[in-house]
Order: structure tokens, then C-alpha cells, then sequence
């Protein structure tokens, strides 16, 4: 993604010039007037002067078909030429920085990054290929800056195409065009990953479940006990299971049960909930069972025959008051 | 050969190794083509290739095809979905047009998250021309 002009490692300072709050959100005018700033760097110099830090070499050649999976054999042995797609390498600056660097170039990127435009992405590479270039070619290159496009907003960001030509000589004869385009771009803002927590879901309170909800409101357990047979059933239904009664009472739960089965979930996350948490079936002493989460004990502690006792958590937030039934380890349940 | 012909699909797998080995043997030392948690801070899930192993790849895709007496005269490619570690790209061709002794191919290379790249090649070839 680098070329013989490569992104310097900080932004050049710009006096006097913040950076707006939010990059490539400046004001209208602001923005009109970056793009005038910028398109006059069109024409300037990119690279001037630029000198290959290696001569073309074979062990660079070997290195680069190697990576490439290249066995061309035009590209080894005695009369090997280098891989025409290697243009660009011989100018590139390395871990050492560039030679031919224009001043021009420096100021165009810094007064990207300034304004907020940090990121760098190549995103086009033309090349022409106008003699082979062999192992001793010593590399010489100019650039200029060709274009810079209109502010675009593109998938990664809003930012800026630079085009870049490059010609490159060996041993002071053309060997080769070389047009180079970057997007410098503000990254589109990710959801941060501190956002508030949302919401947690509310029950949904029915006709036939609103003596339940009720009963928990008055922090009371209701189970509901079969007209006909007597059968204890839970979730609550309109008829028995058992015996086919719409008729029914209710019982309030002792509230002493133990872990029948959990599940721990890790994946995938749900906003109103910090993964990994337990998820666990309680059976109550009563015989029925109820989904519900075990408090007081971390999720990977969670057992089948641990012992629990209900209680009542607020779960309040913007949404109003909400109050939930939970099991918390009883004594000597743990470990 | 002719126009409209199909080169065979080249499948690359995009290891880390030849991310790393394509950005090192073009002197690419940005860190977003070997380093995973700069790559991250930066915004990018993981490393991903650079543009220069693109360009190596998709060269030797034609010279691959049309043998060793085949020359690279022109590369363009335009790059689209990154090549992340773990994918893999295919790379297929298209001879779009075919001279005397020169011939453009269509080159497209698509990953599990898109089109990679695309590009045009124009390759000369020997006489009495190749297969």
C-alpha cells in the first residue's frame, strides 16, 4: 500500500489549524476551501530525484518469486530479468525512508492528516513495462502528483484520492511508467464499544400470565395448582396438562430449589447482557421448574444440584421499574 | 488462442506467511501488513495484503499461462475487498483482445468477502504464438 511516496510517520504540524471535531465533517466552507488547498498541489513534484536504495538485484528477484509462488524461469539464472511487476519495488524506501521525497508531497499528506484524514489505502496501480529491467540496472525516479480528487465517501470513509505517476529509469533510460493511487480518508466511526447498555427486555404480560407478573410485583412466587387434579404447573397455562381443568388456584413458592440444568452463554452477545453469564432451569421444592439466573456465584460456578434460594433483583432503567425473580446460592451451596 | 478465452482459475490461499513475505520482498514495511493489533487499531479486523503482492500475483497469473517467452508489457489493477489471512482468492482470466504478438487479458480475483481486485494485462508473446 506504500509507493515510492509513502505516508509520513506523523502529520506535519499545520499552525494554527485544528483538526475539526469530527474528521471529514467539517463546515461546507471548510470543506470548500480544504479541496481548494489541496487541488493546487496538482502538478507538483511527488518525487524528485528519487535513487533505488539497491541496485536490481537477483537475490531480491529470488526473494520476491519465492513469496509469489513465481517459477518462471525467465526470472532466474544467468540472463534472468526481474519480474516486470517488481517496478515498484526498487523504489521503495524501506525501513530507512525514501530518497527523492518532495517536499510538495509532504505538505499535501500533512494537510490531510490535519484535517483529520489519517488512514492510507492504495487503491489503483498502473503500470507500463518499457524494457526488462536486470540484475546491476541501477534505478533512478521522479513523480508527480497528478490528481486529487473531490472529496468522496467511500466504504471505508470520507477522504481524498491522490494520484501519483511515477516514471522510473535505469541507468538513466526510461524503463518504466508507474501511476500510484491512494485513498486518504477519515475512518467511518465503528459502534464504540463502550456504548451504554441497552435496555432489558420486558416480559410480555398477557391474560393469562398477569397473575404471575402480579405476584412478582408483590415479591411473591405463584405457582398454579390444577382445579381438577391438583397437578402444580409452571410456566402458567389456561388449562392443565394433566387432566384438562381450566379451573386453578394458586401456591406461593417456599422459594428453596437447586440448579436442574444451566447453560452458560457466550455467543451469541445481546446488548442488555454481559456475556458469559449462566442461564440456569431451577427445580423448585414444589416440582416445577423456572428459567431464571443464579446470583452470587461466578457463572462458571454454576452447577447441576446446587442449591438455591429465590429472591427478588430490580433491574430499573429508562424504561421504568422492573422486577425479576432470581436464585441465589444458598449457603454451602458453593464449591 | 482466441478472444473471449478463459484462462484456468488459480486458486491462492491468503496465509499470513504470504502476507507477510509478499509486503517484505517489496520493501512494504507498513504495519498494517504484518502487525494484527496495529492493523486492528487502525480499524482493519487483521493484516492484509499489500497492493504489491496483488500486482506480483495477478503477473504471474498471465505469465503462468502463456509460458516463460510470455512479456508483462502493461499491469493495471484496481483493488476492492482486502485479502484478509484464512481467505482464499481465485484468480480468473478472459483474453479480451488478441493481436499480432500481443494479447490483453481480463484478470478478476474474488475472495470470501468480494472482488479483491481487478486489473488488465497486456502480455507479448513469441512468435509463432502460444497455446
Amino acid at each position: 500500500m506504500s509507493t515510492g511516496v509513502e505516508k509520513p510517520e506523523r502529520a506535519a504540524p499545520e499552525a494554527g489549524r485544528p483538526a475539526p471535531a469530527v474528521p471529514g465533517r467539517e463546515g461546507h466552507e471548510e470543506a470548500e476551501e480544504l479541496g481548494v488547498r489541496l487541488k493546487a498541489y496538482e502538478g507538483r513534484p511527488a518525487a524528485v530525484g528519487g535513487v533505488g536504495k539497491d541496485p536490481v538485484n537477483a537475490p531480491m528477484i529470488r526473494h520476491w518469486c519465492e513469496a509469489m509462488g513465481d517459477t518462471n524461469p525467465a526470472y532466474a539464472g544467468p540472463g534472468a530479468v526481474a519480474p516486470p511487476t517488481m517496478l515498484q519495488v526498487w523504489t521503495m524506501g524501506g525501513l530507512s525512508g525514501h530518497t527523492g521525497r518532495s517536499a510538495a508531497y509532504d505538505e499535501l499528506l500533512g494537510l490531510l492528516d490535519t484535517a483529520g484524514y489519517t488512514s492510507v489505502v492504495a487503491t489503483d496501480c498502473e503500470q507500463e513495462y518499457l524494457r526488462p529491467l536486470r540484475p546491476g540496472d541501477e534505478i533512478t525516479f521522479d513523480a508527480v502528483i497528478e490528481s486529487v480528487s473531490e472529496r468522496k465517501t467511500t466504504r471505508l470513509g470520507t477522504g481524498y484520492f491522490i494520484t501519483t505517476r511515477m516514471d522510473v529509469r535505469a541507468g538513466g533510460e526510461p524503463a518504466g511508467t508507474h501511476r500510484f493511487r491512494i485513498l486518504k480518508y477519515a475512518p467511518a466511526r465503528r459502534k464504540p464499544k463502550d456504548r451504554p447498555r441497552s435496555r432489558r427486555p420486558r416480559p410480555v404480560v398477557n391474560r393469562d400470565n398477569a397473575g404471575f407478573w402480579e405476584g412478582v410485583g408483590r415479591h411473591q412466587l405463584l405457582i398454579q395448582r390444577c382445579g381438577g387434579c391438583t397437578m402444580l404447573r409452571f410456566p402458567w397455562l389456561p388449562g392443565c396438562n394433566a387432566c384438562g381443568s381450566l379451573e386453578w388456584d394458586v401456591v406461593e413458592a417456599s422459594g428453596e430449589g437447586t440448579v436442574y440444568s444451566y447453560v452458560v452463554m457466550h455467543h451469541p452477545p445481546f446488548e442488555a447482557f454481559d456475556p458469559p453469564y449462566a442461564v440456569a432451569l431451577v427445580e423448585l421444592v414444589e416440582g416445577v421448574r423456572i428459567v431464571s439466573n443464579v446470583v452470587g456465584v461466578p457463572y462458571d460456578k454454576v452447577r447441576i444440584g446446587l442449591p438455591v434460594r429465590l429472591e427478588f433483583a430490580r433491574f430499573d432503567d429508562e424504561d421504568g421499574e422492573l422486577v425479576l425473580p432470581v436464585f441465589r446460592v444458598r449457603e454451602g451451596g458453593e464449591g | 488462442m482466441r478472444e473471449g478465452e478463459e484462462l484456468p482459475p488459480l486458486e491462492i490461499p491468503i496465509t499470513r506467511t504470504l502476507i507477510v513475505a509478499g509486503a517484505i520482498a517489496s520493501r512494504d514495511y507498513q504495519d498494517v501488513h504484518h502487525d494484527a493489533e496495529l492493523a486492528r487499531q487502525k480499524g482493519s479486523p487483521d493484516i492484509f495484503m499489500n497492493i504489491l503482492t496483488t500486482n506480483g500475483l495477478v503477473g504471474r497469473y498471465v505469465t503462468d499461462h502463456f509460458g516463460p517467452d510470455a512479456v508483462l508489457r502493461k499491469v493495471a489493477i484496481r483493488l476492492g475487498a482486502p485479502n484478509y489471512p484464512g481467505d482464499t482468492m481465485v484468480l480468473t482470466g478472459s483474453v479480451e483482445s488478441v493481436a499480432v504478438g500481443i494479447a490483453t487479458v481480463r484478470v478478476v480475483g474474488e475472495n470470501g468477502i468480494g472482488r479483491h481486485v481487478t486489473g488488465t494485462v497486456t502480455v507479448t508473446l513469441p512468435p509463432g504464438g502460444v497455446s
